[in-house]
Formats: C-alpha cells, structure tokens, sequence
C-alpha cells in the first residue's frame, strides 16, 4: 500500500464521454489493467476500476455500458450483464464478487491513478 | 364410497384424457374420501393429442407440439396408462374387459371414451391405396406419404372437417377439390347466403368446389391415379382421395356387450353419462344423448366433467351444449351461432353482405325482436364473442339488432366485459365462466397467461382468446392494477412509446431523451434500445461521439464479442452468394491473423479469434476486395438464405438468387428491435427454409408466397402465409410495411414471432393493416424505409476512414500492447481459447 503512486496515463482528451478506455499500470510491480470511466452527467465525472470481469473472466469492463442503478453509478460487463459500482466496485448482483477501485484525477490536463 | 374403487378408462383421446383430469382435479378440490385406482387403455400408440388443430400438423407442428400430456403427467397423478391396448369385449356379468393381447382386467366402474370414426360412404372402389381418412395423426402421416407421389387430391364431403382437410392438402401443394353432396359448404353450420360467400372465398384461395356431386364410383384413370364418376355423368381426376364425409360413433363394445344404443348407432346416457348399466359411462362422441351425437369437443368435455364429479358423488349434469363455432378455414373466418338456419318458429332474420369484400353476416332473432337465437358470419367473425353472448345470455336486444352486425355502424354497442353476467360462459370448451376469471383475479391472477393457466380459458380451441383478455383486463383495471411496462428504472415508457416520442418530437440524441423524459444515467437496457430507436429513425452513423456510448459491445465494436473478450468478425455475404476472389480474401486474412473459420447457419463465415486491436486492419483488408459488414453484431438484418433457384435448378421456378440479393441489399443496416433473418426460396421444395425465418419468401409459379413471423432457435415458430402469388413489386411493398410496423410496435429484444403473438387481431389484422392500409399509415411506413435505404453506410468503412472512431480499436489507451489474458491453443488444426488451467497463471488483481 505505501508503495502506491500517481501515475499518469493518458490525456483527458483521450477518454470518451459516457464510456470507458482501458489503462495498463504498474500496480506494486506487476502489470494491471484499470478500466477509467467519465460520466458526463456526474458532478464526479471520473472513475476508475479493475478491467477485469470476476464473472467471465476477461479483461473487458471498460468496453461494458455506463449507466445508473438507483442513482449508484455503474457498469454493466459487456459479457453477462452484471453491474458494477463504480464507487466502490461491488458487483449488485452478487455481494460475494468485487473488483478493485482506483483513484483517479485530472492533472495538468492528463488523467492520473493512485496504483 | 371408502374403498379402492378400480376405474376403467377406454380411450385416450381429447375427451378421454379430459375425463382423467376432472376426476383428479376434482377429487383434489373435494378432498373426497373415496379413493380411485384409474386404468387408462388406448387402442391409439399414443396418449391424448389436440385433434382440433390436427391440420397443424403440415404446417410445421410435430406430433409432440399437438401432444396434450405426457407419461410423466399420468405417473405424477398415480393414472396408469396402457397405450395399443385395445379393448375387445366387455363381460358385464363380471365387470371384466378383454383387451386384444388377452389379457382380462376387471373394473368398478367403466367409462366409455372410444370416440368416433370417419364415415366412408359406400362407394364402389372406395378401398383402393391413395383413398384415405382424416382423424388421427397416422391417417396424417399416410396423407403425407401420398400426397409425395401424387399432384392432385379431392376431399369428398364438404363440412367443417372437410375443409379442414381439403386446407392440409393445399398445404402439402396439391391440385386441391372439394366434393360435396348437399347444394353448398358446411351445410350443417351456416345457411345457403353464407355458403355461397364461403365457396367463393375458398375458390379465391385454388381450391376447387364441386357442390351437389354425388359420387358413385371410384376407378382407374389415364389422366391420374383415379377418377371419380358423379351421378349427373360428370367426372373428376385425381391421384388422392380423402373422405371426411361425418363421423360415425365407435360403440362396437357397446353393441357386443348388448347395452342400449341408438336406432343409427350411438351409446344411449342419461343427464349423468351413465349408461343402460348403472357401471358403465359414456363420454363424448360415443355417447347419444337425447338422440343426439355431439361432433364437436366442448359438449364432450362437458360429458367428461359430469361423469367425474358423478363419481364423486357429485349431482352435476349434461343437459345438452351450445354447438356454436368460430373458426378460421384456409384463412377464412367462419363463426355459427344456435340457429344459423332460423328454425325456430317465427324467428326473423337480418342479413348484410358484402360481396366485393366477400363477408357475409345473418342474425337470427326471435319474434319480438328482443332476443337473439342464431348467427352466421363468413369473411368477418369480429362481432361473434359479442353475438354469443347475447345468445348464450339472453341479454336484450338493442333497438335496432341490424346494428350488430352492420360496418360502422354507430349503434353497435361495445358490450363490455362488465355488462356480462358473472354466469355468462366465456370458455365454452372448459365451461369457464366470467366469475371463474373473476375469482381468478381476486386470487391473484393478473395477466392472462396465469388466467389461462388456472382456469384452462382459452386453451381449448381458443375461439375465446380476445375475450377472455377483454374480461381479465377489464376485472384488472377495476382493482385499479396497472400493468408495468416501464422499460427500466430511467423511462416510465414502453419501447413503442419511446418510439413514438423519438419520432414525433424529433428527438436526435439519447441525451435529449433522457433530459426531456428520463431519470438517472440510462443503464444497459434503455441506452442500447434508445441506440436501436434513433438508428431506426434516424440512420446517424453509431459510432457518432453521441451515440457511441448506447452501443452494446457488439455494435461498439461493430463485432461479436466471445467469451474470451475476442471478437468474431462476419462478412456480409448476400444471399450466399460469393466470388471465388472473395472467398479467397476472406481465408487470407483469416490465415494472416490466425483466426478460427467456421460457416454459420446463414450461408455465411464467420472469423474467430480477433482482438479488439487487429478489427481495422482486418476490415481494411476485407474492404478492400469488396466485401462490406454482415451486422452479425446488430439487432438488424442478419442474412437473407437463398437457394440456387431456376437459374441452376432443373426444379427451381423463379430466381430466388436475384430476389434474395435485392432483399439483402434492401434491408442491410436496418435496426429493429431484435435481429431479423429472411429467406428466399426457388420453388415449393423449400431449400431455403424459408418458412423458419422472419420474412420467408417461396417462389410460385405465378410470383412470391410471403411468409412472415416464422423462427428458428430456442421456440421454433412456423412462419404464417401472409399472401400469395404476389409480384416483386408488392413482395417489397409488403416487406417494407411490415418491417416497419414492427419496428414501430415491438418490444425491446421481441422477435417478430413473439411480436405476432402479442399482437391483437393476430396475423389477420397485420395483414389488414399492411394490405388494407386499415391504419393509414402505409405510407408513412414507406417512406421511411426509403429513407433507411437510402442513408445505408456500411460502418466498417466509414469507421476506418474516421481516426477519431478508430482510437476506441485498442486495448490500452496507454500501451500498444495486447491483453496477455487472451490465450489461445490448437485443436482440429485451428486456434480455440484456452481453459483457463491451460493458461499460464495469470495473477489475479489485487485490491488496494
């Protein structure tokens, strides 16, 4: 945990409104793939998650919907349809499953992740 | 009664089974003490089976789809079931049956349920091969195998059955006729007005009706296989015959066994069904009940409840039934009501026809003009819930009882579900009143599949559908329930009214939509069909900045995701129809990106295996030797089958490669609420299977037949004949309507078969909407299916002229890398995704 940093991974200019991209980080040493989402209707408009779906077991959440549940933020995954919160990463439907959450800021026009 | 009573059923038909499933349902609802041991013996090789919409049977249903129980069913009730056991004698003195193995079972109590036989009248020659009866699903399966070495066929006898019949063989393509003894059709049901209409509409359809033949011989001919010789000296050839000329009651048993019978045959009962033995029952068209034998299924199952509860100790009773009938036959509707023929003394009648139109409408009244006794309607049968309920009811008469049956009438009154009393039948097949549905409702039934389920309304011969959806809606709104049909958390709206909104207030991005009539952020359901409704309308290009994120993955990516996170790549091949050059393109990029190949039930290829990362290039390449998008990803139009047709084809009769190109081409690109499959077929042999896809188009000899509705997959559906022998022009007038209809009207992710279900009016009202205009919207509808057609874009090559577009192709937005997590290993020579044991580790994701 102490080891965690800012890292700069894109522009802001590369993400898409309502939708998410993929990032590559260096999470303790290893490898790891973030999934960021802007939410252009949310007055916090960035999120960032673990990319990788724990139901189907791929790495495909950022290509999943943007959408709300009872005004949670969420992500539904591209392959079954579970969603995700965005705030906290827990799967809705089924409390046994999570992925990981990431902080996410805007730097200097450049999208940053604690990892 | 304490003891085991051991009860004998003889027979398993509709009847039979029915009586099986009064005794248990109410014995369960009495909690009766008296214990039954229930034998079931069917001389048939198989249980109880829907003989009312046997004709089915060629128009795609299996034997298993008419199938009304099962084995499992009968275990569950403790019934015991001996199929190919036929029953030989009765010993009465020792309550004993004989069946044909030999073996002998004993009974308390016996019950007849043998049925009836087809009637064949003694013609001389009537025995030969090819001359055949219609009343099982064997006779059907003997009807088939002629009917494969046979051109034309002829149905001797002209009443309901008969037509029933002459429709199964126009189904399996044969030259059809219609024989018929009496001066016109279903003289039993309808009066001489309505049987003039009745010919004419059949002869519409090409079947041929010859009235007031009389046939006395049956012999070989050069011509055909037979030739029948009339009494008047005429002739007919033909290579099949079927006989459907009434029914004769089964009561051999009966007779050998010296219990009462009719003069004309018959097993004589009393109000209870019991027989000259106080033992014996008899049920259904066995049975004579006050000299009448009753052909038809609700009187019968009327016989099978009282009977039971008789059993039961129950003082129910069968005091006749109301033989009144709606029916489609060929596509024409036909409905008789008590008195069609105005018996009754002093009774007054009221008749409009409508020649040009061909329908047909009589009411019988009595001499007062306040009550109604009898009704026929021919070509148009929307007034025959209200009319029966008037008869059944004895509801008074308006003022003006022409009003009933006249067109646009302003008298006629809409005779509300409320204005029924609660005894009034609805069901007359399973005698289901309204306070049945009522009660039901209370119970808390709340749609009309749960009222169908427990009470069995409308599961019969479904005449009542439209009726007992009215009652159950109507008790519904009374409690003040509302059926929700929001379409998710974000729209308290339907898809249809999503559409109508998008539509009318010209609504161009989701954004707007949400603003105006939503909540929240959208989610996976109202963004992708927002996605589908604004492509319907508007044809924008998806990938637009503002539409990108409605796109399910699929449509995201403009390919399929698997399970894996790869993607699988589908070229449009039209009609399957490819160019050697094309073909060999399409396995030169496969082999480059090292993709699984493997040809799809649309006469198509699929390409597996591709990341996210290598799509452009592989439509670059694609696009490049021609080829363009199959939308496999989209709710669109998947493919269009054809057949090699008579370009090739010794049997083919119209091109149906062409035709399949011009459809294809037409309808690619096209968003609609689901995907949607066609085929187009050379000839009558069907190569295309067209009759399993969404729109099916068959070649004739004069044009198109167009099918619509039909579906493979999870529920097969048969797809309806919507129209026949049309020309190329109207074939797409017609496709164009209907698309666009759908599109307009469906649910989220409902195929056109499901939609046709729900639709209200059925087949019949979307064939008036699309080829009467009823609704004036044709041309709407046309013109924006112009307007879809003509705004066609194929996305891969706007999409790989578009850098912006072409950012979303990666994986990382950081890297160029590729996800190390998809794996793939050999099988049969080509790649598969790897189990997840056959990977190597992959460390999994910590959380901070």
């Amino acid at each position: 945990m102490s080891n965690q940093q800012w890292q700069r991974v894109c522009a802001e200019t590369d993400l898409f409104d309502d939708a998410g991209v993929c990032a590559l980080v260096d999470s303790q040493g290893a490898d790891s793939q973030v999934a960021i989402f802007k939410v252009s209707q949310n007055e916090q408009q960035l999120y960032a998650i673990g990319n990788f779906d724990p139901i189907g077991k791929a790495n495909v959440l950022y290509r999943g919907i943007v959408g709300s549940v009872a005004n949670e933020p969420v992500v539904a995954s591209p392959l079954y349809k579970q969603h995700f919160s965005l705030t906290n990463g827990k799967c809705l439907q089924d409390e046994d499953v999570s992925v990981a959450v990431y902080s996410v800021r805007v730097n200097d026009g450049f999208i940053e992740l604690l990892a | 009664m304490s003891s085991l009573v051991n009860i004998l059923v003889v027979g398993n038909g509709m009847v039979g089974h029915h009586f099986v499933e009064q005794l248990i349902k109410q014995q369960e609802t009495l909690d009766s003490a008296s214990k039954f041991q229930v034998t079931v013996l069917s001389a048939e090789p198989r249980m109880a089976y829907d003989r009312v919409h046997l004709s089915e049977y060629f128009s795609g249903k299996t034997a298993q789809d008419l199938s009304l129980t099962t084995k499992e069913e009968y275990d569950q009730w403790q019934v015991d079931i001996k199929t190919n056991a036929k029953v030989t004698n009765i010993d009465r003195q020792n309550n004993q049956v004989t069946l044909q193995t030999g073996e002998v079972l004993t009974y308390d109590k016996l019950v007849l349920a043998t049925g009836s036989y087809p009637f064949v009248p003694p013609i001389k020659g009537n025995d030969q091969p090819h001359c055949l009866v219609y009343r099982t699903i064997e006779d059907l399966e003997d009807i088939q195998v002629s009917a494969n070495e046979s051109k034309t066929g002829v149905v001797i006898g002209g009443g309901l059955l008969g037509l029933e019949a002459a429709n199964a063989l126009k189904e399996l393509g044969l030259e059809t006729h219609v024989v018929e003894f009496a001066p016109q059709l279903m003289a039993v049901q309808i009066d001489q007005g309505g049987g003039a209409v009745l010919k004419d509409k059949i002869e519409a359809l090409g079947v041929k009706v010859h009235t007031q033949k009389a046939t006395t011989e049956i012999v070989k001919s050069d011509q055909a296989r037979y030739k029948l010789a009339f009494s008047d000296g005429t002739e007919l050839h033909t290579d099949l015959i079927l006989f459907s000329a009434g029914i004769r009651p089964h009561d051999e048993l009966a007779k050998t066994s010296a219990l009462a019978m009719g003069e004309r045959g018959g097993i004589v009962i009393n109000n209870q069904c019991v027989t000259s033995d106080e033992d014996i029952y008899a049920i259904g068209e066995c049975a004579l009940w006050n000299n009448f034998i009753f052909g038809l299924v609700a009187p019968g199952y009327q016989m099978a409840k009282v009977a039971a509860s008789h059993l039961l100790g129950q003082t129910e009773s069968f005091t006749g039934a109301d033989m009144s009938t709606k029916l489609k036959l060929m596509g024409v509707d036909v409905g008789s009501i008590g008195d069609a023929h105005g018996k009754t003394p002093e009774s007054q009648a009221y008749t409009y026809e409508n020649q040009p139109e061909g329908v047909y409408k009589k009411i019988v009244v009595n001499k007062d003009k306040t009550k109604l006794l009898g009704a026929v309607l021919v070509g148009d049968t929307s007034e025959y819930d209200t009319l029966l309920q008037y008869m059944l009811n004895g509801i008074d008469l308006p003022e003006a009882p022409e009003g009933l049956i006249l067109p646009m009438s302003d008298d006629k009154p809409a005779l509300g579900a409320d204005a029924l009393p609660d005894t009034a039948i609805i069901c007359s097949c399973h005698n289901v009143s309204r306070g049945d549905i009522v009660t039901a409702v209370e119970q808390g039934a709340c749609d009309v599949a749960t009222i169908k389920q427990c009470t069995k309304a409308s599961t019969g011969c479904g005449g009542c559908a439209a009726l007992v959806k009215t009652v159950t809606d109507n008790e519904l709104a009374a409690r003040g329930v509302e059926v929700n049909t929001d379409l998710c958390e974000h729209f308290a709206y339907s898809r249809t009214e999503l559409y109508h909104i998008v539509k009318a207030e010209k609504i161009k991005t989701f954004e707007e939509l949400l603003t105006k009539h939503g909540n929240g952020l959208g989610c996976e359901i109202c963004k992708p069909t927002a996605g589908s409704i604004l492509a319907s309308v508007w044809n924008d290009y998806v990938l637009e900045k503002q539409h990108l994120p409605l796109q399910d993955t699929n449509d995201l990516f403009l390919a399929n995701m698997q399970k894996d996170g790869t993607y699988s790549v589908v070229p449009r091949i039209p009609g399957g129809e490819i160019t050697p050059d094309k073909l060999i393109t399409i396995g030169e990029v496969a082999k480059k990106y090292n993709l699984y190949t493997k040809i799809t039930g649309g006469q198509r290829i699929d390409l597996f295996g591709a990341r996210v990362d290598q799509l452009p290039d592989i439509w670059t390449a694609l696009i490049d030797a021609g080829l363009e998008t199959g939308h496999a990803y989209g709710k669109s139009l998947r493919t269009v089958k054809s057949c090699v047709g008579s370009t090739w084809c010794r049997y083919g009769v119209q091109d149906s490669v062409s035709m399949a190109l011009l459809v294809e081409n037409r309808y690619k690109g096209l968003r609609s609420p689901h995907k949607i499959k066609m085929a187009v077929s050379g000839c009558t042999r069907e190569c295309a299977e067209a009759q399993s896809k969404d729109i099916g188009v068959i070649a004739t000899d004069k044009g198109w037949n167009l099918y619509v509705c039909g579906n493979g997959g999870m529920k097969p559906r048969h797809a309806d004949l919507f129209a026949t022998d049309i020309d190329d022009v109207t074939l797409i007038k017609y496709i164009d309507r209907i698309l666009m209809f759908y599109i307009a009207t469906a649910d989220r992710l409902q195929r056109t078969s499901v939609w046709l279900e729900n639709l209200e009016g059925g087949l019949a009202y979307l064939q008036k909407v699309v080829i009467d205009d009823h609704l004036g919207i044709n041309d709407e509808l046309e013109q924006q299916m112009e307007y879809v057609v003509g705004t066609y874009q194929c996305e891969w090559k706007t999409t790989i002229e578009n850098p912006q577009a072409l950012k979303r192709f990666k994986h990382y937005v950081n890297s160029d890398k590729s996800d190390d997590n998809i794996v793939f290993v050999q099988e049969r020579e080509q790649i598969r995704p790897a189990r997840s044991e056959e990977k190597i580790p992959v460390k999994t994701i910590e959380t901070i």
